[in-house]
């Protein structure tokens, strides 16, 4: 492999991995302050980009306030998925809040597979995202470019909502202890709504990007990147907002760079993600940048 | 020892006498459909009970059913297939060396299929059990990716993406019923024995079961190994049920419908199980119309395929929100139950008359 070839794939790999990363955040939030792994994230992720479709195609909006009317609903189901489903489980056993996410995230791929059809449907990709760049012998699509810059530019705004907010400090206290964030005054159920919110916006728009990349969305199309991203917020210490987009950088990297360094075995592709979850949780389960040890 | 051991046991026997003359009469009487219906209730019986070994008694949350499943059907499937016809079906590559020869009958294949399956699971065991919880679950779920990836990638042994196709339909009511059969039998025997009673006691609290002297790892594996032994078996008759095998078949999908049973039935309660397991299958059958076109006088419904499976995730969730416990929680059926029942009817009618 030579220079060109490397930082070909290395372009790949990084806006492969700060997908991974955007996505990724939301797991790590909504972890740090319920301790639930939030199933439904990749199927979230699915409906934002299903929004962003009908948004150009049936009411055709331009693609810049579908992207972002359909980052907000994104948002408001995250908050409606919240209070339906986990707010009343919320009491319960950490198991049944677990099964009841992985019901919701069945509900939301076979809702979408009723009401939007299973068949691929091809997604636009607006001009800005469309021209090539040729650099030295390296070829790539500008939205290589895009990606890192939008998904580093929102991680953040995260970030500065998390440390510099009233909100934010409040959501940093939860994680700690629900129960005394309570008895301080502070309402709880609304700080996690918010953070539904938070972490299915940043779904959104990494789903509008990865459907951008990918232009092609059906409703199952959320599962793997939804997974691989639990995976890179589970590697960058899960509860970590800053190491869930560096999880999900070095899972981005190591995919396209096995895959390029051995062709042969590009089948193994999506085993990857799993074969690093399973080497961390055996010999690091906090991951790369955690604290907590998990229970 | 109970008091009426024995009159149980006659019980136990007459029904299962009963059960299997029943069975005699389907499978003569009933269309060949019913018949696949009463098949899935079986094999989803055994899968049903052994995942809820795990997940319910022992209360370790997991994923991988859809693992043990493939691996045991593959291995039963690979073991059946005469070596003509594995040449024949694998066009791509040649399949490997040992795999090529062997051909051996139906029963050694099963037996195979749940050893190499119960090994596969051991050794898992060894890796998933360092961590607890959802992190369980999500490495389970992991492995289980990992198996239908490396399926559909091992040319070789697995015929990859294509499967394996034309298997000797071998898989019939008795296979299916016999199985559920001992699955019952060797799962409500070991919860109660005090292998069993220590899987609850890690289950309710782990902590206070390792200080009480209950070695948490042992039984765990102990579970885990049970379970994928007659999962693997479940898969052998599954792969000789529909005679057409590949990775596709053993998605995370397949583990839903388990989870489904076991959660409607109530986790940890293999009677629940067991009515889950049939209602779920039955249901599903029975649930087709909701896909198909429906007219109702002057309204016309279109087809709506994957309507069933929405009814399903919502079901699971509404269970999980109103009725955490399930059908029957973590209660067992037990005759004493049913005499009782039927003294206090006996003399509600007496007192009447």
């Amino acid at each position: 492999m030579d220079l060109a070839q490397f930082s070909q794939q290395l372009i790949n790999g990084i806006s492969l991995g700060s997908l991974y990363g955007i996505i990724a955040i939301g797991y790590t939030m909504v972890y740090g302050i319920l301790r639930l792994i939030n199933f439904a994230h990749g199927d979230v992720m699915m409906m934002g980009c299903f929004f962003a479709y009908y948004g150009i195609l049936m009411f055709s909006l331009p693609w810049q306030f579908s992207f972002i009317i359909a980052i907000a609903l994104t948002a408001i189901l995250g908050i409606i998925i919240d209070r339906g489903a986990y707010r009343p489980v919320r009491k319960a056993p950490r198991i049944s809040a677990l099964i009841t996410a992985i019901g919701v995230s069945f509900l939301l791929e076979n809702a979408g597979i009723v009401v939007f059809g299973g068949r691929q449907k091809a997604f636009f990709r607006p001009e800005m995202f469309d021209s090539i760049i040729t650099f030295h012998g390296i070829r790539f699509l500008n939205l290589a470019i895009y990606v890192p810059i939008i998904t580093l530019t929102l991680l953040g705004i995260i970030l500065l909502i998390i440390y510099r907010t009233k909100v934010g400090r409040a959501m940093r206290c939860i994680s700690h202890d629900m129960e005394t964030t309570r008895l301080m005054g502070v309402d709880v159920n609304r700080v996690i709504a918010i953070t539904f919110a938070m972490g299915s916006a940043a779904a959104a728009a990494g789903g509008i990007l990865w459907a951008l990349k990918y232009p092609q969305i059906n409703p199952l199309m959320g599962i793997i990147p939804g997974l691989k991203a639990f995976v890179a917020a589970v590697l960058g210490g899960i509860g970590n907002v800053g190491g869930a987009m560096i999880g999900g950088l070095i899972l981005g990297l190591a995919e396209i760079m096995l895959v390029a360094i051995r062709p042969d075995l590009s089948g193994y592709r999506d085993a990857i993600a799993f074969g690093i979850l399973i080497i961390i949780l055996l010999f690091r389960p906090t991951g790369l940048f955690g604290e907590k040890l998990p229970e | 020892m109970d008091v009426h051991h024995r009159r149980n046991q006659i019980l136990s026997i007459l029904a299962i006498g009963l059960g299997f003359v029943l069975l005699y009469l389907a499978q003569k009487y009933l269309t060949s459909y019913q018949v696949r219906i009463l098949n899935n209730c079986g094999l989803f019986i055994t899968l049903a009970v052994s995942y809820n070994l795990i997940n319910g008694v022992t209360g370790q949350f997991s994923l991988e059913p859809n693992a043990f499943v493939a691996i045991g059907a593959y291995t039963s499937a690979l073991l059946t297939l005469s070596p003509a016809e594995k040449a024949m079906s694998f066009i791509i590559e040649p399949i490997i060396w040992p795999l090529s020869v062997i051909q051996t009958p139906f029963i050694i294949s099963l037996l195979a299929a749940g050893i190499v399956t119960a090994i596969f699971g051991f050794l898992m065991g060894f890796a998933v059990f360092r961590v607890r919880g959802d992190y369980l679950a999500i490495v389970t779920l992991g492995f289980g990716e990992v198996v239908r990836v490396v399926a559909n990638n091992t040319q070789t042994i697995t015929n990859g993406p294509l499967g394996l196709k034309a298997l000797a339909p071998y898989t019939n009511v008795w296979w299916t019923w016999g199985l559920a059969l001992i699955t019952v039998f060797y799962v409500s025997r070991l919860v109660r024995t005090s292998y069993g009673m220590a899987m609850k006691a890690v289950k309710y609290d782990e902590a206070a079961a390792e200080a009480v002297g209950i070695n948490a790892f042992r039984h765990k594996m102990l579970a885990f190994t049970s379970s994928a032994f007659f999962e693997g078996i479940g898969g052998g008759l599954l792969a000789h049920l529909i005679t057409t095998i590949s990775p596709t078949l053993f998605t995370f999908f397949l583990t839903f419908n388990l989870l489904i049973m076991i959660v409607v039935g109530g986790l940890g309660s293999t009677t629940g199980a067991i009515i889950a397991a049939i209602l779920v299958t039955w249901g599903g059958e029975f649930l087709r119309f909701v896909e198909e076109p429906i007219n109702i006088f002057f309204i016309h419904i279109p087809a709506v395929p994957g309507m069933r499976m929405v009814i399903f995730s919502l079901l699971l969730v509404l269970m999980m929100i109103f009725a955490r416990h399930g059908i029957m929680g973590t209660r067992e059926f037990s005759w004493n139950w049913v005499v009782d029942r039927m003294n206090g009817l006996k003399f509600l009618l007496r007192n009447r008359g």
